[in-house]
C-alpha cells in the first residue's frame, strides 16, 4: 500500500507555474529523493506535502487520509532542514525532546526515548551541550533526533546535507540510509546532488521546470533515462547530434551507427546519439565489432583516479565526445595528446533522444 | 459549463489551525490598538483643520487664512532654512566622526563613541539653556558674538549638539559594515586615496548619508525645546503649534499648522523608505570585516577632530550642569544646590521628576510588550496579507508624524466628549500610551529585524512536532530575542524621559512631566533650575543606560551561555 498518493498537484504563483499537475506514488518504508536543478520545484513540492506553502490545486493523501487542505500541525511528518533549525537557546536534550513535552508524557519517559534517540545518532553525550557548541554534522544529527523523535510516519528532509563539507557529508549519507533501514519510515529527501541521490535512494524522482521528467530506481535513471534532461543531469552524457535512418540505425556526419529500436520516433527525425563516457569502449575490440570509429584524442585531462580524453571523430566536421580511461589503460595503449586509435560505442549502451 | 473553466481544478483552501486562527485574531486586534493610539488621533487632528472653533465645518477657510497670514506663513519657511541649514551642518560633521570611529584607529576610541552619544539622554532644552548661559543676554561670551544668540544662530548650533549623535548613529552602523576585500583590490589597482574614498567609501554610504540627512532634516524641522528657548523672535512652525493651542487657545489654526508640519515630515519618511528598499545588502556571507590599521599622520588628524567635538559637547553639558550650580548667574557664581530645590520654582516640585520615571517605566515595560508582540506576531502570522499590511502600515506611520502634531491629535481624539476613552484624558496612562505611540516606529523596527534574523524554520518545526506557536514563542523566540527586547525597553525608557513635544498638551497639574516642568520653568525666566530639572534627566537616562551595558556585558553573559561556542 502506498504510504502517500500526490494527485494533480499544481501550485501557481501569478503567472508562474512552480508545480505543474504533478502526479506520485511513495510506498510505505521507502526511501524516495527529489532530483532536480535549483528552482525545478523540488522544494516547493516537499513543503506542499508537509503543507507549509499548500497548493494551489491537487489532492494529497496520506495512508489512505485525504490531507490536501490540512495545516502543517495536523498532519504526520518531521522534517529537517538545510539549515538544521535547531532552537539555539535549548540543549541537545530540550531540542530533541522538544515535540515530547506537549504531548504530556512523563519527565522520565521523555528522558528515556531522548536518550534513546541520542544514542541512535550516535551522540550518546551530547545532551546538555547547546547546539553552538557542536559541529555541522553533529546538529544535523541533532535535528534529525529531534524530527523522529514523535516517531512520524513520513521523514521530509530538504537538502540536508548540502551545508556541510564533503567530508561529513559522505559519512552522513551512509548513516542516515542506515537509519532510515533500520527504522522502516518512509522518507523524502530534496536534494540537487546526483551522486546523493544515487547513493541514498530507493527511487529518484527527477524534476525540471515545476514537472517530473522521470521516476526510477538509481538504476533505471542512471542507465535508461527516459529524457534528455535526465541524461544530461545524471551523470556525464556525450550527445551526438544526427539522424535517425531506421528504427535502429542513426547517421551521424555520414556515419552510420547501430542503435537500440526506437519505437516512438519516426525515421527521418532529427535525434541526439547518446553515450556515456565511460561506456566508450577501446581495448580488445573484435575485428567486427558494431560501430567502430577512428578517433584522435584531442585533450587528456587527469582528474585523479581517471582521464577524461576528448576524442574527435576522424573524417568529420567537428563531431567529437568524451571518454574516461583508466590509469592503466592510458599506460598500457600509450595514449597520449594527439594519439590516434579505434573506438567502439556498444550499441546495448546508446541511447536515442529527439533532438 | 464550458470545457475550459472545468478543466482548472478549484483552488484549493486550506484549513485554518487553531494557531493560525490565534494569531489572525491577534493581528486584528492589534490593528485596532494601533488604530487607536495612532491612527484615530490623526484623523481628528486632520479633521479639525477643517472645522472653526465652534466645531462647524468649514472647509479649507482655516489653510487659506494661515497660508494668507504672513506671520504664519514665514515660520513654515524659517523652519525650511533651518533645517537644510542644521542639515549641511551635521551630516558632514556626523560622517567624520563615524569615519573616524569606524575607519581608524582612536587612541580611546570606545570614549568618543559615549560622549558622541551623550545628548540623546538630555532633553532638547538643554543646549539651548547652555546657550543662554554662554551666549545669552547675561552670557560669558556675548561679547565675542555680534548680535544675539536669540534667533537663527542660537537654534542652528543647539540643534547641532542635539541632532549630532542620531547622525553619527546611523553613519557609524553605514561605514562599519564594510568588505576588507574591496579597499584591498581598490589598493591592488593602484587607485589613490582620493579615488578609493570616492569609489569605494562614499557609495558604501551613501544610503546611510540620504537617511541620516532625513532624519537630521526632520529632527530641526519638528524639534520644539531649542526653539522655544533660543528662538526669540525667530518663529518656527513648531513654536507656532505651541502658540496657537496654548498661547491663543485656537485648536483649529494649531491643527492646520500641525498638518503643515505634517507635510515634511512625512515626505522626508517617504524618501527614506524609499531609498531603504534600494539598498541591498553590502556585506555577504563571505566578505572579510574591515579592521583599520594605524598610520600615524591619519590617525592624529582624526583624533583631533573627534576631540575637539567631544569638547564641545562636553562644553555643552558642562555649562548647563555649572550652571544649574549657581547661586545668581552672573552675579554670584558662588556653587549652591537651591536650584535642585524644584518647589520653589514649579509647583509640582520634585513630582515631576517621579511622574517621569514612573511614566518612564510604564512606556518602557507596556511598550515593549506591545512592540514585540506585535511585530511578533505581524511576522509569523501565515497568509493574512491584507491585515497585516495594514497593520505594517499604522506601525510606520508614527515615525512620520512629529510628536507635537500626534499630541495635538491626542487631545482631539482622547479629549472628545463622546469618546468612550475619554477617562484617559489627563491621567498618567494617556502619557504612557502617547510616548508608546509616539516612538512605536523604531521598536517595531528592532523587533522586526531581530525577529527575520532567527530561522524562519523554526515555526514550520514546531508545527510538525504539534508544539503550539506560543510555546515556541515563549520557549525559543523571546529568550534568543532578550537583547532586542532591552534595547528596546531603554530606548523607550530614555525618550520618555527626554520627550517635550508631544507630552506639552496632554499633561495635568498632578501628572506633569519633568522635561514639561523644565519648559515651564524656563517660561518663568528661571534658567538654573531649568538646566537644574535637565541634568536631573541626563543623570537619569544615561544611569539606566549605563545599567543596560553593564548587564548586556555580565548579566546576558551568564543567561545566554548558548550564544557562547
Amino acid at each position: 500500500m502506498s504510504h502517500l498518493e500526490v494527485r494533480n498537484l499544481s501550485k501557481r504563483y501569478g503567472d508562474f507555474t512552480a508545480l505543474d499537475d504533478i502526479s506520485l506514488n511513495i510506498a510505505e518504508g521507502e526511501f524516495v529523493c527529489f532530483l532536480g536543478p535549483s528552482g525545478c520545484g523540488k522544494t516547493t513540492l516537499l513543503r506542499a506535502i508537509a503543507g507549509l506553502d499548500p497548493q494551489s490545486s491537487g489532492t494529497i493523501h496520506q495512508k489512505g487520509r485525504d490531507i490536501s487542505a490540512l495545516p502543517p500541525s495536523k498532519r504526520d511528518f518531521g522534517i529537517v532542514f538545510q539549515s538544521y533549525a535547531l532552537f539555539p537557546n535549548l540543549t541537545v536534550v530540550d531540542n530533541v525532546g522538544y515535540g515530547l513535552v506537549s504531548r504530556r508524557e512523563g519527565k522520565a519517559a521523555i528522558g528515556q526515548r531522548v536518550n534513546e534517540l541520542l544514542t541512535l545518532v550516535g551522540l550518546p553525550d551530547a545532551g546538555p551541550k547547546y547546539p553552538a557548541q557542536l559541529s555541522g554534522g553533529q546538529q544535523q544529527r541533532v535535528a534529525l533526533a529531534r524530527a523522529l523523535a514523535t516517531s512520524p510516519g513520513l521523514l521530509l528532509l530538504d537538502e540536508p546535507l548540502s551545508a556541510l563539507d564533503a567530508r561529513v557529508r559522505l559519512r552522513l549519507r551512509h548513516e542516515i540510509k542506515a537509519l532510515q533501514r533500520t527504522l522502516g519510515v518512509t522518507t523524502i529527501m530534496v536534494t540537487h546532488d546526483q551522486e546523493e541521490a544515487l547513493t541514498m535512494a530507493d527511487r529518484i524522482v527527477v524534476m525540471n521546470q515545476g514537472a517530473i521528467e522521470q521516476v526510477g530506481t538509481p538504476q533505471e535513471i542512471y542507465r535508461r533515462p527516459a529524457t534528455a534532461f535526465v541524461a544530461d543531469f545524471v551523470g556525464s552524457m556525450n550527445f551526438l547530434a544526427g539522424t535517425l535512418l531506421a528504427p535502429d540505425k542513426v547517421k551521424v556526419d555520414g556515419r552510420t551507427f547501430d542503435c537500440p529500436v526506437q519505437d516512438g520516433l519516426s525515421p527521418g527525425s532529427k535525434v541526439a546519439l547518446c553515450i556515456r563516457p565511460e561506456d566508450v569502449r577501446v581495448r580488445d575490440l573484435p575485428a567486427d565489432i558494431a560501430n567502430r570509429v577512428a578517433v584522435e584524442v584531442t585533450e587528456l585531462d587527469f582528474v585523479g583516479a581517471f582521464c577524461r580524453a576528448t576524442l574527435k571523430v576522424q573524417d568529420t566536421q567537428d563531431v567529437a565526445m568524451t571518454a574516461d580511461f583508466s590509469s592503466n589503460l592510458i599506460r598500457d595503449l600509450g595514449v597520449e595528446l594527439g594519439r590516434k586509435l579505434d573506438v567502439a560505442l556498444p550499441p546495448d549502451r546508446l541511447r536515442v533522444f529527439a533532438a | 459549463m464550458s470545457l475550459a473553466a472545468s478543466s482548472r481544478p478549484p483552488i484549493l483552501r486550506i484549513a485554518v489551525s487553531r494557531d493560525d486562527l490565534m494569531m489572525r485574531l491577534g493581528v486584528v486586534l492589534f490593528a485596532v490598538v494601533l488604530l487607536v493610539i495612532v491612527g484615530l488621533p490623526l484623523w481628528s487632528l486632520l479633521a479639525k483643520g477643517f472645522e472653526d472653533r465652534d466645531g462647524k465645518f468649514v472647509g479649507l477657510a482655516n489653510y487659506v487664512s494661515y497660508f494668507s497670514t504672513p506671520a504664519l506663513f514665514d515660520s513654515a519657511l524659517n523652519s525650511l532654512h533651518v533645517s537644510a541649514v542644521c542639515t549641511l551642518i551635521v551630516v558632514p560633521l556626523a560622517f567624520f566622526y563615524a569615519y573616524a570611529l569606524t575607519r581608524t584607529v582612536l587612541p580611546v576610541r570606545w570614549l568618543f563613541q559615549g560622549i558622541s552619544l551623550i545628548p540623546i539622554f538630555a532633553p532638547s532644552l538643554l543646549p539651548g539653556l547652555a546657550l543662554v548661559y554662554l551666549f545669552g543676554n547675561q552670557g560669558f561670551f556675548k561679547g565675542l558674538i555680534g548680535g544675539s544668540i536669540y534667533g537663527f544662530d542660537g537654534i542652528v548650533i543647539a540643534q547641532i549638539f542635539y541632532c549630532f549623535p542620531h547622525a553619527t548613529l546611523i553613519l557609524v552602523t553605514a561605514l562599519a559594515t564594510a568588505d576588507a576585500r574591496l579597499y584591498e583590490a581598490a589598493d591592488a589597482l593602484g587607485a589613490s586615496k582620493l579615488r578609493v574614498f570616492c569609489t569605494v567609501t562614499l557609495p558604501g554610504a551613501k544610503y546611510g548619508l540620504i537617511s541620516a540627512a532625513l532624519v537630521v532634516f526632520t529632527m530641526v524641522m519638528t524639534d520644539f525645546g531649542i526653539a522655544k528657548v533660543i528662538g526669540g523672535n525667530f518663529n518656527v512652525l513648531a513654536t507656532d503649534v505651541y502658540k496657537q493651542v496654548i498661547g491663543q487657545q485656537n485648536f483649529s489654526m494649531g491643527a492646520v499648522v500641525g498638518m503643515v508640519l505634517l507635510a515634511p515630515a512625512a515626505l522626508a519618511f517617504l524618501v527614506d523608505r524609499v531609498v531603504q528598499r534600494k539598498q541591498v545588502a553590502l556585506l555577504t556571507a563571505r566578505a572579510v570585516p574591515l579592521i583599520p590599521k594605524p598610520k600615524l599622520g591619519r590617525d592624529l588628524f582624526f583624533t583631533g577632530f573627534c576631540t575637539v567635538v567631544s569638547v564641545g559637547i562636553l562644553a555643552i553639558l558642562g555649562m548647563a550642569a555649572w550652571g544649574s550650580l549657581i547661586k545668581y548667574w552672573p552675579y554670584n557664581l558662588s556653587l549652591t544646590l537651591a536650584n535642585y530645590n524644584f518647589t520653589n520654582f514649579d509647583a509640582s516640585g520634585w513630582d515631576s521628576y517621579f511622574n517621569s520615571v514612573e511614566m518612564a517605566i510604564g512606556a518602557a515595560v507596556f511598550g515593549t510588550v506591545l512592540m514585540f508582540v506585535g511585530a511578533w506576531l505581524n511576522e509569523k502570522t501565515r497568509e493574512f496579507f491584507f491585515m497585516r499590511g495594514v497593520v505594517q502600515f499604522l506601525a510606520f506611520l508614527p515615525m512620520a508624524v512629529p510628536g507635537l502634531v500626534l499630541g495635538l491629535g491626542y487631545i482631539f481624539f482622547f479629549n472628545a466628549p463622546n469618546n468612550p476613552l475619554n477617562f484617559l484624558y489627563a491621567t498618567l496612562a494617556i502619557l504612557v500610551i502617547n510616548t508608546v505611540a509616539h516612538f512605536y516606529t523604531v521598536g517595531h523596527l528592532t523587533a522586526t529585524t531581530a525577529l527575520k534574523q532567527i530561522d524562519p524554520e523554526f515555526e514550520s518545526v514546531s508545527a510538525s512536532l504539534k508544539v503550539p506557536v506560543w510555546r515556541t514563542f515563549a520557549r525559543v523566540t523571546a529568550p534568543i530575542c532578550l537583547p532586542a527586547i532591552l534595547d528596546i525597553a531603554i530606548y523607550l525608557f530614555v525618550n520618555a524621559m527626554t520627550t517635550v513635544s508631544s507630552v506639552i498638551f496632554l499633561y495635568a497639574p498632578d501628572t506633569k512631566l519633568a522635561s514639561v516642568a523644565a519648559v515651564n520653568i524656563e517660561e518663568a525666566g528661571t534658567t538654573a533650575a531649568a538646566a537644574a530639572l535637565c541634568i536631573v534627566i541626563v543623570i537619569t537616562s544615561a544611569a539606566v543606560k549605563a545599567l543596560h551595558v553593564l548587564a548586556d556585558r555580565f548579566l546576558l553573559g551568564r543567561l545566554q551561555a548558548w550564544r557562547r561556542r
